[in-house]
């Protein structure tokens, strides 16, 4: 792509990445595990972004269709995953509200 | 704009991003401010997208290639329209039709894509490199990470959801030849590896031909794909929530090494942060269990499940109680706490369980849910689907917190849960469960436990919880016990 970030440079990126979320993470309530695993799930959907390069680069048919492929599955995990966690997430109430009202937004 | 300025606008709003990941996540610290974290991380994501949509629409055409619009050519601008609109919709679709019970099958599958797409994406880079100057061991390496564990994560994934989604028998399959296949497996991924990392570089130590290259990397591809296969069938279903997290936590590394590959620095920190949070999310969940993770990738162990027992096996009687007589029992006591289990997940019984709660609440009894950290088929499982059912979080109590209430409180309630509240896990060095932290259901005054049959619990063992003197047992399956008891405590 760019070619202007080293490998070096990189390695630290990834490093500092990693200790961050160690950090991040390990202060989640358990109450919060299942929407925390389903929320990282649609992070790592960031993949579409490599996709969509691919399929920019392509010239050939394999290319395009690895591409096409790896566009496909990688908007099916953001975007579904996204909506799941955020239909999980809209349940954790402090006070209970009248069942059935919040089904339209889901 | 010039191309240097773009590629460097392009990379600093991809840190922003990245940031929102970083914000997102640390908002889910508190049920309170969750919902808004997820929003501030899919907000990134949109960021995300749309910059390298736009980026790539503004960047020059690569060479040789007649673009349409900017730097995509016709097919790529209809891969990417086309990939966003139908992914998308699925994606979309499956979210939101899905029950809350089925959850954990359905993140397994976006799982599973995910981790395709990062394999896909290793793969093609890989095709644009082999031979060219681009071709360094460093960058091989990634291609290969990539490519092993994006592919190991997508098999490995789908069997993990077609076992939870019932498409799979549950049990532990052995593959045949069992350690053997594994090795060799091992092995042909090994030499590929050595072969491809020999064969990189600028003057390498091993001269391929491209063709031969190619061949060896789908050998490794397929070895992979075989792997994930292998690795997920021997493990029962009752531990798949700890192998769905560990491949969560695979498919972030290999995002983050399609990153390294295409240079992307949002890539690797977005995959990195997954990375940590599964690998962290796995170790809690296999100390939650008293397993250490190699312990339950060997697989075999969920064997037992369903098996039925002897209903004095454990040397004691058990007690049967009536549906009135609990009632009247839950009625009329001053402190109760509810101990749900998976089996309240199967029946599909929060609904009922919340309206027996309310009922009980209404008649001035305070009512607590204790909830075990592996309680239901993932992590917090079973808060996800009382929360389903409208009952408040602060009523959820973590298991360091409820465990000293069980002495004050009068009648505790245990609807499908098993190993969890196993005393024998405190008492008994031998017994396989032993050093699991578990609920102290039998310090209650009172005890009753709605359960099927007197069948073991997913470790196999007896529960000397249910020959207790202090237990009544309500068999019943956990929606018609619930629905027995509401319709007993409202005609008292």
């Amino acid at each position: 792509m760019s070619g202007e970030i080293s490998l070096l440079g990189s390695l630290v990126i990834f490093i500092m990445a990693v200790l961050v979320g160690f950090e991040v993470i390990s202060k989640v309530p358990a109450t919060l595990h299942t929407p925390l695993m389903s929320g990282a799930n649609s992070i790592h959907g960031i993949v579409v972004i490599g996709g969509m390069i691919i399929a920019a680069e392509a010239s050939d048919p394999l290319g395009y269709t690895l591409a096409a492929i790896a566009v496909l599955f990688g908007a099916m995990n953001v975007v579904g995953g996204y909506v799941v966690t955020d239909r999980m997430l809209q349940m954790f109430r402090k006070k209970p509200t009248a069942p059935k009202a919040d089904r339209k937004e889901a | 704009m010039d191309q240097a300025t773009l590629s460097t606008l392009f990379i600093l709003i991809g840190a922003l991003a990245a940031g929102s990941f970083v914000i997102g996540l640390h908002y889910m610290n508190s049920p309170a401010t969750a919902r808004n974290g997820n929003l501030i991380s899919a907000g990134g994501m949109t960021v995300a997208v749309v910059t390298t949509f736009v980026y790539l629409l503004l960047r020059d055409c690569h060479e040789g290639a007649t673009c349409a619009v900017g730097g995509l050519t016709s097919p790529a601008l209809i891969i990417i329209v086309g990939g966003f609109a139908i992914g998308g919709a699925v994606g979309l679709f499956l979210a939101l039709r899905i029950a809350m019970t089925a959850m954990p099958q359905l993140v397994s599958l976006f799982n599973a894509v995910g981790g395709g797409a990062a394999a896909l994406v290793a793969l093609f880079d890989y095709r644009n490199i082999v031979g060219g100057p681009d071709e360094s061991i460093s960058t091989v390496i990634f291609v290969i990470l990539g490519v092993l564990i994006g592919s190991i994560t997508f098999t490995g994934s789908l069997i993990a959801s077609g076992k939870l989604q019932g498409l799979l028998p549950g049990k532990p399959i052995a593959v045949p030849g069992g350690v053997i296949t594994t090795a060799i497996l091992g092995a042909i991924a090994l030499v590929t590896t050595i072969l491809l990392v020999l064969g990189a570089g600028d003057s390498p130590m091993l001269e391929l031909a491209t063709e031969i290259k190619t061949v060896l990397l789908v050998v490794l591809l397929g070895t992979a794909l075989t792997f994930g296969v292998t690795m997920v069938l021997p493990i029962g279903g009752a531990d798949m929530p700890v192998v769905i997290s560990l491949l969560n936590s695979f498919t972030g590394t290999a995002a983050a090494m399609s990153g390294f590959v295409l240079e992307s620095p949002l890539l690797i920190i977005a995959g990195a942060l997954v990375g940590a949070a599964g690998g962290i999310l796995t170790k809690l969940m296999a100390d939650a269990m008293n397993r250490s993770l190699l312990n339950i990738m060997v697989g075999g162990f969920g064997g037992a499940e369903g098996t039925q027992a002897d209903p004095t096996a454990g040397g004691g009687t058990v007690r049967q109680v009536g549906v009135d007589d609990a009632a009247i029992q839950l009625a009329y006591a001053q402190n109760v706490i509810i101990v749900p289990g998976y089996g309240l997940a199967v029946a599909q019984a929060q609904h009922a369980v919340r309206e027996l709660g309310d009922i009980l609440e209404d008649r001035g009894v305070i009512v607590n849910y204790a909830i075990h950290p592996v309680a239901g088929r993932m992590p917090g499982h079973m808060n996800v689907l009382l929360a389903e059912a409208n009952v408040p979080y602060p009523q959820l109590k973590e298991m360091d917190d409820i465990n000293p209430e069980f002495p004050r409180c009068d009648v505790a309630l245990v609807i499908g849960a098993n190993d969890v509240t196993n005393p024998v896990a405190r008492t008994d060095p031998a017994s396989p469960i032993y050093g699991m932290p578990i609920l102290d259901v039998d310090e209650a005054k009172s005890i009753i436990v709605i359960k099927r049959s007197m069948g073991r619990g997913y470790a196999g063992i007896d529960n000397s919880l249910y020959t207790n003197p202090k237990t009544g047992m309500l068999f019943s399956d956990a929606k018609a016990g619930l629905e027995q008891l509401i319709a007993a405590v409202k005609a008292l």
